[in-house]
């Protein structure tokens, strides 16, 4: 019978990304991610893997990069201020498709801001942090067993579409303790990289067959020799100076992941078969929400949440199935309304979206919830 | 023969390099594949192709990692250190060779170039130091002397330079060395001892910019700058014979600092089999 | 939500151990079979300034992570104590250092003012123990959980070889409730 066991959010994280086959990290101490740091130190050289602490996030990134490249999954973690240091790095690494996962526990901004108080406030950024237009997936965590399990997940995806995955949890469920029963390992699934380049066009490392998305990658020092840049390159992986072919390449990228949205997409539904109103949230917010719709629902109320695991790309075709029945949408997150916005230009007019959001450190409560929601009629106060 | 190198260690398709006439990044990209090739020959101490791994950041220095025919990954500007410790660390049989500039080493990247060598990685850094920012047009650089021009400094640098191998040195690197286009059969043996040598090596290789630095600063054509070199850069023999009266305003070619202090990676594996040990027991 | 959750705050100065305490309170209901939920609030800096930890306790799924009410404050210093004390819930049972003056409003029927620093300092004869000393003192006051189980919990987040100082610790805790106390404040998890 599996064991139940306390566990810290930042703890699964290390715990889940160990299962999935991360084997190095390289990181900066920062509150209040570090405990995934420290984490790492004792566990990886358990397991064979290595820990570096770098001088800075670029450097961190950079070496989770290279790491990667030589064949080890690698991850990092940080939050906000180090997050906007790896973010040249991370647009090299989907650029160059170098599978890894960055892992940004976020804490209330901007600049130094409120260190240790939660927020969600590294939302877009997590979109659109890095130069470019480029492919982005993120994942973002409710619960201490979905930390450990969605990493897996995180790694999973970066493998499979040789993309870096942005783990994208927040203060609330990284420092929080609960009780965990983690799944029998032998269970879980994880994918491998192939380690051998496509056959065909004299095997070139970044050749892709019709009808796929992502080369096949072969660490360095497996006997192939063959070149990386974040410069615009051809399948021989050099650089080139065409647009044709550098359209063609940033096509792809951002194909790989918006053709394969239902692959990549998750969301957890609750109450929402017959619910009027659906709120929207995502990470730590979502366990006040969760104690908002019981009430609500307690009170003859048709409330239900629509939360995405998926924040990157939002799991658009999912909340469109729900909009014919909903007669109202609140979205509540720790930050001044940045889901809101995707959830908007879905929504596009059809129907209301309310807002709740906090960007003073605090959390918001069930009982806030609540408040909104007995609000009289659409309002878009904070 | 030159040719010869060129088919053996050179991406043919993707040559001729793009820089300029004149200018030293070449012969230092030469001197780095004569140095391999010496070491993959080596009868005592082979090393094997597969496991050399080019890493470069950005700026005309960086480009050689796309010419020459190893493993090459041609990183951001700044941070080919940082990314060749992720190599180092995950697969430490790998001869991890950085060719870097003045300023990808030393301005952006000087951070990392100081804790790598700082930690002891077995990294080799070959910085090809031409006192310029040449891919961008002529901008002054940390090497660039005092006084001099540049497009950023019109008037006269102001700044002081850095000496790279001696903040190398400095900052605790286990082998430091300077190299220079002029007396290339010296550089190459330097190189060489760097790829051998098991903890963090450097290696400053005076490069020359005859199109920014030198046409700037009335320093002459590629043949007069190396004719400087030539005067001023004085390979370790003759240099220790010198009196310190004529060692003023000379500089060494050869190694500045060298010792066997402990390779990172090896002092990491001990504690991963410590603890591996522990783990079963 | 509300009714089913017992919620307990822990407050002190940063480096008195009030959030280890609080950690293991919820150890001990997840060997309990309890449902727990633990988290605290500090400044940036590892040490220093004021400290405040919660745990949630349940039979059923907790979600919202923060207390609001508690229904059981463990105080430390006077800052902690004056402050925390406005805010709890009905009945509420507080715990506080009796080197501390009651606050005004504080019901005195549902105060235990125990020696816990003095306690640690001079009967267990370490001051560091006193996190330890107040688990032993909230346990005997409340019942949560067996003696077994308390100390598996406190084991579980000890060094190595400070086992025997903590287990003298939580009986020393222990020692400071009276039975009538017990009597009065033993909770039941809904």
């Amino acid at each position: 019978m599996p064991k139940t066991v306390l566990m810290q959010g930042n703890e699964a994280a290390v715990e889940g990304a160990v299962a999935a086959g991360m084997r190095f990290f390289a990181g900066y101490p920062i509150t209040p991610s570090t405990e995934i740091a420290e984490g790492c130190a004792l566990r990886l050289p358990q397991e064979g893997g290595k820990f570096i602490q770098m001088e800075d996030e670029i450097s961190s990134i950079a070496a989770v990069l290279g790491a990667s490249a030589a064949g080890m999954k690698a991850m990092t973690a940080t939050s906000g201020p180090g997050f906007s240091l790896m973010q040249e790095n991370i647009g090299y690494g989907a650029m160059a498709e170098i599978p890894c996962v960055i892992v940004d526990v976020q804490r209330s901004g901007p600049s130094t801001g409120l260190p240790t108080s939660p927020s969600q406030g590294d939302y877009m950024q997590a979109r659109w942090g890095t130069h470019g237009d480029h492919p982005v997936i993120a994942l973002s965590p409710a619960t201490v067993r979905e930390t450990y399990t969605l990493i897996i997940r995180a790694f999973n995806l970066s493998e499979k579409y040789r993309t870096p995955v942005i783990f994208l949890m927040d203060e609330i469920v990284g420092h929080m303790r609960e009780d965990v029963e983690l799944p029998d390992p032998s269970t879980l699934k994880i994918n491998q990289r192939k380690m051998s380049f496509h056959d065909g066009a004299n095997k070139q490392c970044y050749f892709v067959p019709d009808g796929q998305f992502v080369p096949a990658m072969k660490p360095f020092g497996q006997g192939e020799r063959y070149n990386i840049t974040g410069l615009a390159h051809d399948e021989s992986g050099f650089p080139v100076n065409s647009s044709e072919i550098a359209g063609k390449l940033v096509g792809r990228l951002l194909d790989k992941v918006e053709k394969n949205v239902d692959d990549i997409c998750r969301v957890e539904e609750v109450e929402m078969d017959d619910a009027e109103t659906a709120i929207v949230c995502f990470g730590g917010t979502t366990r006040a929400v969760m104690d908002a719709v019981a009430a609500a629902r307690e009170a003859g109320e048709k409330v239900g949440m629509f939360r995405p695991i998926t924040v990157w790309p939002f799991p658009e075709k999912a909340l469109r199935a729900r909009l014919p029945r909903l007669k109202r949408i609140l979205t509540v997150e720790h930050n001044h309304g940045q889901m809101l916005l995707e959830v908007q230009r879905i929504v596009g007019g059809a129907l209301s979206v309310d807002f709740l959001g906090r960007i003073d450190g605090t959390v918001i409560s069930p009982a806030d919830i609540l408040a909104k929601l007995r609000e009289e009629g659409p309002s878009h106060a904070e | 023969m030159p040719s010869d190198l060129v088919h053996l260690y050179m991406r043919i398709d993707h040559l001729p390099q793009i820089w300029c006439p004149g200018c030293g990044n070449g012969v230092i990209m030469r001197d780095v594949a004569v140095a391999i090739d010496e070491l993959i020959h080596d009868e005592d101490n082979p090393i094997k192709r597969e496991d050399i791994v080019i890493v470069s950041g950005i700026g005309c220095s960086s480009r050689a990692a796309g010419y020459l025919d190893f493993n090459s990954i041609h990183t951001t500007h700044g941070r080919a250190i940082a990314f060749a410790t992720g190599i180092k660390m995950a697969n430490p049989r790998l001869h991890v060779i950085v060719l870097t500039g003045d300023g990808d080493c030393s301005a952006i990247g000087g951070n990392h170039l100081i804790h790598a060598a700082r930690r002891n990685l077995g990294l080799t850094v070959i910085c090809f130091n031409n006192d310029i920012y040449g891919m961008t047009g002529g901008q002054y650089s940390p090497t660039t002397p005092n006084g001099d021009k540049a497009t950023t400094a019109p008037y006269g640098n102001v700044d002081r330079p850095f000496d790279i191998a001696q903040l190398a040195s400095g900052a605790g690197a286990s082998f430091s060395a300077r190299g220079d286009i002029y007396h290339a059969r010296e550089t190459i043996e330097i190189i060489k001892q760097a790829i051998l040598h098991k903890g963090f090596s450097l290696v400053d290789v005076y490069s020359i910019c005859p199109t920014y630095y030198g046409r700037k600063n009335k320093k002459g054509d590629a043949v007069e700058m190396l004719k400087w070199q030539r005067d001023n850069l004085v390979p370790t023999a003759r240099y220790y014979s010198m009196s310190e009266e004529d060692r003023k305003n000379k500089k060494l070619v050869g190694i500045l600092s060298f010792n066997d202090y402990p390779e990172y990676t090896e002092e990491y594996a001990k504690i991963v089999a410590a603890c591996r040990k522990t783990k079963k027991g | 939500m509300g009714d089913t959750r017992y919620e307990m705050r822990f407050a002190g100065s940063g480096g008195q151990g009030v959030i280890l305490a609080s950690v293991i309170l919820a150890e001990a209901a997840v060997i309990a079979g309890l449902h727990a939920v633990q988290s605290q609030a500090y400044g940036p800096e590892a040490r220093g300034g004021v400290s405040r930890a919660e745990t949630i306790l349940s039979r059923g799924r907790i979600w919202f992570s923060k207390v609001s009410r508690p229904d059981f404050l463990l105080a430390l210093t006077q800052a902690s104590l004056d402050a925390y004390s406005q805010t709890l819930a009905e009945n509420a049972v507080v715990l506080f250092d009796d080197s501390l003056s009651m606050p005004a409003g504080l019901d005195a029927s549902r105060a235990i003012a125990v020696p816990v620093l003095k306690c640690a300092k001079e009967t267990v004869g370490k001051a560091f123990t006193a996190n330890i000393v107040a688990v032993g003192a909230i346990n005997a006051a409340l019942r949560l959980f067996d003696d077994e189980t308390l100390l598996e919990a406190v084991r579980r987040h000890i060094p190595a070889g400070t086992e025997e100082i903590n287990r003298k610790a939580l009986e020393a805790g222990a020692a400071l409730i009276t039975p009538e106390q017990t009597a009065a404040f033993a909770v039941q998890i809904g």
